[in-house]
């Protein structure tokens, strides 16, 4: 088994309300997994019905191969959108409840949390109660219990909303080290930009229905249509340019340096990188040239539009 | 440790370490006790205060009849017209000016006699005034049909009828309202939990909502196992606190009763030697032998029975409501838009109070009484009220306590199932306030 999640037809109604239509995944092993898409899409969904918080009205799904069922819900480790700690309960006591919800045993989970705290620079906060400590802290317990009993799967929805950015870096870090560690990942965020680096896989989702999913790198190469940007060193640019008009389709362009440098893009027909360089280096200093990759979020307005479309 | 028994220990920690829980179960018990002496107290200072009125008597009748007692004193005045009298009632504080006039017959002098009073007097003081003129009169008519006064004083008489079951036990004068008091008392215990514990459990609610934990421990548990744990948790720091106060308050009580006992016994020797009984020591006798019956009786109600079924109707009333309680916080987002759901709750807790107080102590199974002994929402208060009495001949008829018992139970399942669904889509709502129409398609979901 490579999937340590399968999502096969899953629907979900709320009243009349269409939550999730047919959705089907394919969730990889020890790989970080991007679930994209605008508010409302139907992610948070997906992700209640994976934790056994809510139920689908028709599908399946499988966990690690098998029906998902409650025990699996001690091998999954989840950070709601929407979280937050009892504010009046001691930091160390609260941790070993949710940790003994989990299914950890008292001592299991306090060896587990001293080496979190440890490495997290959590000090002496054990008898402090969550309203006494900052933000950032908070956040940071936050994270320990969600990570404590070493799940297989750890699900971030909206991870970086409400952290600083010191805290999201060093969040960032330590998912990178439990995907090391063989962990699997989803990530669900409508902030596209965000986890798009972290991501491997990623699916789409909009208005309850997948658009797309797949390798990320496969994805966006499927979806570059050879534009490149370009940068030339050029003392006389308008003839070069005007030129370079006339034979190539330039999308945009701006002069840069006082007018030294002349800044573009062109959409070039496919494989032909090699005349356009021949032509333009015998003219100006070619500075750089590089080829756009679409972010998610470019592609999945493309996608949207063109759904749209047909 | 089951998930269960680790919600209900943390809901009972933190209630129980809660400081305003502390200090409510430590000073209550305090406040009730002074309330009880401050009103004790204030009591007396009540019947301490003395009346002195007046009497300015013309006429030649009643110059015998005002007789001062305890709360009241007469002063008489004489050969002055009635206006100085009432100036100097006014300059000396005194209460009031009765002023007789001149007539030779009695019933005139009665009928013309006029009470003056600074402001209007009070109804006790009134009655007492027209009593006496009520003996004085009853009397003269009396010797005007040639009774003698010796022969008058035989006619007074009090009597007390006597009464027994067919089976020949003898019953006693106000039994029953002891016994409906005593239920009454379970009653109004089980519904001051409700409505104190019911509170708690929807706030402790509202507080898992509003510091957004209920996703992250939803995650873990089933919603039904953190609802269950939060109302079995906090009932139980509600049973200890009421144990708490039971003792403290008993114990407080007992050392007042050792600082004031003399006082309260000779205060209730006082007035057990009301006038008109037979006399010293043979009224001794009697109420000793009465109170020897009293205690009879009330060692004869079935207090097996009554503490069993009270701990029945306890338990499933209060999980219905503390359910509902439950439900209302999952579908808020603060305690102010509570209200709107609070009272269809409060409602049928007070009917039940009011119905058991005014209709089951007067007729215990009358159709009244039955119907809200059936009925779920009232029953736990209103069957313990009729309880006392017993089961079978004389008190609760079998099938009515067991069809009782049957629809609580449907009704139980029927609304925690209810509230479970609505607490558990309400757990994950918010922003909005959700109304009636919405917590119905809730339970489709």
């Amino acid at each position: 088994m490579n999937n340590i999640l399968i999502a096969d037809k899953v629907t979900k109604r709320y009243g009349d309300h269409l939550a999730l239509n047919n959705l089907s995944l394919e969730i990889p092993r020890n790989s970080i997994y991007g679930l994209l898409g605008p508010n409302g899409a139907g992610k948070t969904t997906l992700i209640r019905i994976i934790n056994q918080i809510t139920y689908p009205d028709q599908g399946t799904i499988l966990f690690d191969g098998q029906p998902l069922e409650a025990k699996h819900i001690a091998m999954i480790g989840y950070l709601p959108e929407e979280r937050g700690l009892y504010k009046s309960m001691k930091v160390g006591e609260q941790a070993l409840y949710l940790a003994q919800l989990k299914g950890m045993s008292k001592t299991e989970a306090k060896a587990k949390l001293d080496y979190w705290f440890k490495r997290l620079d959590i000090g002496d906060w054990w008898n402090k109660k969550i309203q006494e400590l900052s933000k950032g802290m908070a956040q940071k317990i936050q994270f320990i219990v969600t990570v404590l009993h070493q799940p297989k799967l750890l699900i971030f929805d909206e991870p970086f909303s409400g952290f600083d950015p010191i805290n999201a870096n060093l969040i960032k870090d330590e998912i990178l080290r439990l995907k090391e560690n063989g962990t699997s990942i989803i990530f669900s965020t409508h902030r596209m930009e965000s986890v798009e680096e972290l991501c491997e896989y990623i699916a789409l989702i909009h208005k309850s229905e997948k658009l797309l999913d797949g390798k990320l790198s496969d994805i966006k190469n499927a979806y570059k249509n050879n534009v490149f940007q370009v940068g030339l060193g050029v003392p006389h640019a308008n003839g070069v340019l005007e030129e370079l008009q006339e034979k190539f389709r330039i999308l945009s362009f701006e002069y840069v340096d006082n007018g030294q440098q002349l800044n573009f893009t062109v959409q070039l027909p496919s494989g032909d990188t090699g005349a356009f360089l021949t032509h333009v280096s015998g003219k100006a200093n070619v500075n750089n040239f590089t080829e756009t990759i679409p972010s998610a979020n470019d592609i999945f307005i493309r996608t949207v539009q063109n759904q749209q479309v047909s | 440790m089951s998930k269960l028994a680790l919600i209900i220990k943390r809901e009972y920690l933190a209630k129980v370490r809660n400081k305003s829980f502390v200090v409510m179960t430590f000073l209550s018990p305090i406040l009730m006790v002074a309330m009880v002496a401050l009103i004790v107290y204030l009591a007396k200072v009540n019947d301490n205060e003395t009346r002195v009125i007046g009497i300015l008597n013309e006429s030649g009748y009643f110059s015998n009849d005002f007789q001062g007692t305890d709360h009241t004193s007469y002063v008489s005045f004489r050969n002055v017209e009635l206006e100085a009298a009432k100036d100097s009632i006014v300059k000396m504080g005194l209460y009031g000016l009765l002023y007789l006039p001149d007539h030779p017959d009695v019933e005139q002098v009665a009928e013309q006699a006029v009470f003056f009073t600074k402001d209007a007097p009070g109804s006790s003081v009134v009655s007492s005034l027209e009593s006496v003129f009520e003996n004085r009169l009853r009397m003269e008519r009396l010797q005007e049909l040639g009774v003698s006064a010796s022969d008058f004083k035989r006619l007074e008489l009090q009597f007390e009828i006597n009464t027994a079951t067919f089976s020949g036990e003898r019953n006693l004068k106000g039994i029953n309202e002891i016994k409906a008091f005593i239920g009454g008392g379970f009653g109004y215990l089980i519904m001051m939990f409700i409505i104190i514990y019911g509170g708690f459990v929807m706030r402790s609610v509202i507080e898992e909502k509003t510091s957004r934990i209920v996703e992250v421990i939803i995650s873990s548990v089933k919603p039904f196992q953190l609802m269950l744990g939060k109302i079995i948790g906090t009932s139980l720091a509600g049973i200890t606190q009421f144990i708490i106060w039971i003792i403290s308050a008993s114990l407080l009580l007992g050392i007042l009763t050792l600082i004031f006992g003399i006082d309260l016994a000779a205060l209730n020797a006082g007035t057990e030697n009301t006038p008109g009984l037979i006399g010293g020591a043979a009224s001794m006798a009697n109420s000793d032998t009465t109170m020897q019956l009293y205690a009879n009786e009330l060692l004869r109600i079935p207090w097996v029975l009554l503490i069993t079924f009270f701990m029945i109707y306890f338990i499933l009333g209060y999980l219905i409501y503390s359910s509902i309680y439950a439900a209302i916080g999952a579908a808020v987002d603060n305690e102010t838009d509570t209200q709107q759901f609070i009272f269809p709750i409060i409602m049928p807790l007070m009917l039940a109070i009011y119905v058991g107080f005014f209709s089951v102590f007067n007729n215990p199974h009358g159709p009244i009484a039955v119907g809200f002994s059936l009925f779920p929402l009232t029953s736990p208060i209103v069957m313990l009220m009729r309880l006392p009495g017993g089961i079978g001949e004389g008190g609760v008829p079998l099938w009515e306590l067991l069809v009782s018992i049957a629809l609580l139970i449907v009704t139980f399942i029927g609304i925690v199932w209810v509230a479970a669904k609505i607490y558990r889509v309400g757990i994950l709502m918010y922003g909005k306030k959700p109304s009636y129409k919405e917590l119905f398609k809730w339970l489709k979901y």
